[in-house]
């Protein structure tokens, strides 16, 4: 049976959502567990108390997908456990070569972000335009992209404009554990856009995951401060301290 | 944790023991966040910080030492510390470092 560093290498590398939790303080001290989203765990914390405590509270955690620090009372054995949450690296998936996405790409990288640009119209999805994304595929969002591509660590981003390649991007990402879901488009177009969605078998719970309109509110127009009002937002849900 | 796990890995492998601090809680202003991380090699090669410098030296130490006896560690550091004048972060904040012998 592989160790609990071969197992969280691995999960590491396989771009899996885990938490890793070390007891810092008590009298388990150093014992460490790892615990993934669908229940399942490695390894355990000596007590079966407090392993059960740990798995409970971890639960939230990978939801948020935050790391914490939390004190735990087992039989007045006092102990605390480092929960540390690490989410697949980021990918910003971006619907639409529009002007917009050209600085979004730009500013996207610096934070850390990979890049990719779905557009079938390869007017506007040229390797000039985009020669700085991490990847460009200029075809229909459905054939570019599959259930595959959205795990905790995507970022969907529509931008397009048309329904027609925005709603089969956002349905994808709507039927997954994707970290974020924003669409372009005032009160009307998002109207319109949930009017088709619903039609397209989309459940209101999951139609309240599309942040519309898109972005912080700065007031900008320009391509660059749109950018810039949507990695805010962005980053904001990144940080746990978005709506 | 990503960036360094490549130089851990080899370390591993070339036989070496390796030791890890890991910042477990930031008070204030700490210069970095939680869960980043210092890794020392028995040979005394490093990767990764968990102060941006201020506190780093005297963090090693204690990786060193821990290193030594085998036992995990919970460290405090920063202003309020008795270390104070001569490891205080500069910062005005406070870090606690968790220091252990990584286990194969």
């Amino acid at each position: 049976m592989p160790n609990l560093h071969q197992e969280f290498v691995r999960s590491l590398k396989n771009e899996k959502l885990v938490a890793l939790c070390t007891v810092i303080v008590g009298p388990q001290l150093g014992d460490k567990m790892l615990i993934w989203p669908d229940g399942q765990t490695h390894g355990d914390l000596g007590s079966p108390d407090l392993t059960r405590q740990v798995s409970q509270h971890t639960k939230d955690l990978l939801q948020q997908q935050k790391s914490e620090r939390v004190a735990f009372d087992v039989d007045g054995d006092k102990s605390e456990v480092f929960i540390e949450v690490f989410p697949p690296p980021p990918r910003l998936i971006i619907i639409g070569a529009v002007h917009a996405a050209i600085p979004l790409i730009t500013f996207a990288k610096e934070l850390g972000f990979r890049t990719t640009v779905v557009d079938p119209r390869s007017a506007f999805a040229t390797p000039q335009r985009f020669a700085h994304a991490d990847e460009l595929i200029v075809k229909w969002p459905q054939e570019a992209l599959s259930a595959s591509d959205f795990n905790e660590g995507t970022y969907l981003v529509a931008l397009s404009h048309d329904e027609k390649l925005d709603n089969p991007a956002l349905k994808l990402a709507l039927e997954s554990p994707c970290r974020y879901i924003g669409a372009l488009g005032s009160r009307k177009t998002h109207a319109r856009r949930v009017a088709s969605l619903k039609e397209m078998g989309i459940t209101d719970e999951q139609l309240s995951r599309i942040h519309a309109p898109i972005g912080l509110n700065l007031g900008g127009r320009r391509p660059a401060e749109i950018a810039v009002a949507i990695l805010g937002q962005i980053i904001a849900i990144r940080n746990g301290v978005g709506e | 944790m990503r960036e360094i796990l490549m130089d851990i890995e080899r370390w591993r492998q070339e036989g070496k023991t390796v030791a890890i601090a890991t910042v477990v809680k930031v008070y204030g202003s700490g210069p970095r966040p939680l869960g980043s991380r210092l890794a020392v090699s028995s040979e005394g090669e490093m990767v990764g910080s968990v102060s941006g410098g201020c506190v780093e030296g005297a963090v090693v130490e204690e990786v060193r030492g821990v290193m030594k006896t085998g036992q995990p560690k919970l460290v405090k550091f920063g202003i309020t510390n008795e270390q104070a004048w001569t490891v205080g972060l500069t910062c005005g904040g406070e870090i606690e470092v968790f220091v252990e012998v990584f286990e194969e």
